[in-house]
């Protein structure tokens, strides 16, 4: 059940990275994708805009096979209605349920098992 | 009073069996989503806006139904995979979930969440479980990366159960050090049962229109005795008084007597006493 939304806002916590190097986590032999409708909420989905990182939504939705949004984040009047649904869909209802996230920099490899990513580090990984 | 923080770590504790028990578990329910919407209330998150919240030790989702009922979208972690797997999925509850342990900090952006709640959870990490989990360590990477993970103002709600004052005062404590301001809300202090301890931390405080630091209040702890909360208490202790008198077996009746005696004759047992007026009669009282 990783959503978009949830991958563009996790980086690795393993000990030793640091915010941006460790962002964002890539996708990696995912078997299984579902699409599951959610509520739509524009004025959520306004509030969370600011808050992504764009080039890293695009990229990673392109990884997984959906290439209908923008490569720069629209502004202004180009945040229209039909814009919003795709976003929406992008963000909420694209769930990946199998596979795996890795850091980019450490290559610490979180397996996502019936859609629940394992965020446990061992012990020497930890930060401190 | 049982504490499961001693029995086992929480992974092993709710295993699949207590899982299943703790989610189906009617007064554990109400217990729960009582303390969610408190928590909810003290959040005080703005009203009719969407919010994007942090569940702390989700379990199985009892708060997070009703984090999906208020229309809030969540995230939810906890460290106990039969809670996730087993109830949580088959719930089909909104929100996204991560296994994760608390005390290892969490890997979110800064700024990413409008708020976080936490029913029943950190006294866990007061818990030192395997040789290398050090308390204080793990509060403060816990605290510290929650902090991190919060939008400036932003509140988080943890309700928990204290062991004793050192450890509200070493919670707290790392708390503060790590960049929170606020303290503990404490709901009716005067119940032995009903009371309930909620940290109420702030992540900075949203700045006001001119500029200036708006001073935030820490919310009233309700008072009175939660009378509600504890509602069945009383009864359920006079049924069981009740049944403790009525496990007792009673004396068999006449009749059961004699279709037993009836049942030995056709099996043939030897020497059936014979039927007569005083069979199942009480014997007379005598010394």
């Amino acid at each position: 059940m990783v959503k978009l939304i949830t991958h563009n806002l996790l980086c690795c916590h393993a000990r030793g990275c640091n915010y941006p190097d460790n962002f964002p986590l890539t996708f990696k032999d995912v078997t299984q994708l579902e699409v599951r409708e959610a509520d739509y909420n524009a004025e959520f989905l306004q509030k969370m805009m600011p808050r992504l990182e764009w080039k890293a939504l695009v990229d990673t939705a392109k990884e997984l096979g959906d290439t209908s949004l923008p490569a720069e984040m629209p502004e202004g009047d180009a945040v229209d209605e039909e814009f919003l649904r795709r976003l929406h869909h992008v963000l909420l209802e694209v769930h990946v349920e199998e596979g795996a996230m890795y850091c980019p920099k450490c290559e610490h490899k979180y397996p996502i098992l019936q859609g629940i990513p394992n965020m446990l580090l061992a012990e020497h990984e930890i930060s401190r | 009073m049982s504490r499961p923080e001693h029995i086992a770590p929480p992974e092993i504790y709710y295993g699949d069996a207590e899982a299943r028990k703790y989610t189906e578990n009617s007064r554990i329910q109400s217990i729960q989503s009582a303390m969610t919407l408190r928590a909810l209330e003290l959040l005080a998150l703005p009203p009719d806006e969407p919010a994007f919240l942090l569940d702390i030790g989700c379990g199985s989702g009892l708060s997070g139904e009703i984090l999906d009922e208020e229309g809030y979208n969540w995230v939810g972690v906890d460290i106990a995979p039969s809670m996730l797997a087993e109830v949580a999925l088959e719930r089909e509850v909104e929100g996204d979930l991560f296994l994760q342990d608390i005390g290892q900090g969490f890997g979110f952006r800064p700024g990413t969440f409008d708020g976080a709640i936490s029913i029943s959870v950190i006294q866990w990490l007061c818990n030192a479980d395997v040789s290398f989990h050090s308390p204080p360590k793990r509060l403060q990477q816990f605290f510290s990366t929650l902090y991190a993970s919060l939008v400036r103002g932003a509140r988080a709600v943890l309700q928990f159960y204290p062991q004793s004052d050192d450890q509200v005062t070493m919670i707290t404590s790392i708390a503060m050090r790590c960049g929170f301001e606020g303290g503990l809300v404490v709901d009716y202090p005067n119940s032995t049962k009903a009371k309930k301890y909620f940290l109420c931390l702030f992540a900075g405080s949203p700045v006001a229109a001119e500029g200036k630091k708006a001073k935030v209040e820490l919310p009233m702890g309700l008072q009175g005795e939660g009378e509600k909360a504890i509602a069945y208490e009383r009864r359920r202790g006079l049924e069981k008084r009740g049944r403790r008198k009525t496990d007792k077996k009673g004396v068999h009746d006449k009749e059961w007597i004699l279709r037993k005696k009836e049942l030995y004759r056709q099996r043939g047992k030897a020497e059936v006493p014979r039927d007569s007026k005083y069979t199942g009669r009480r014997r007379k009282f005598a010394f």
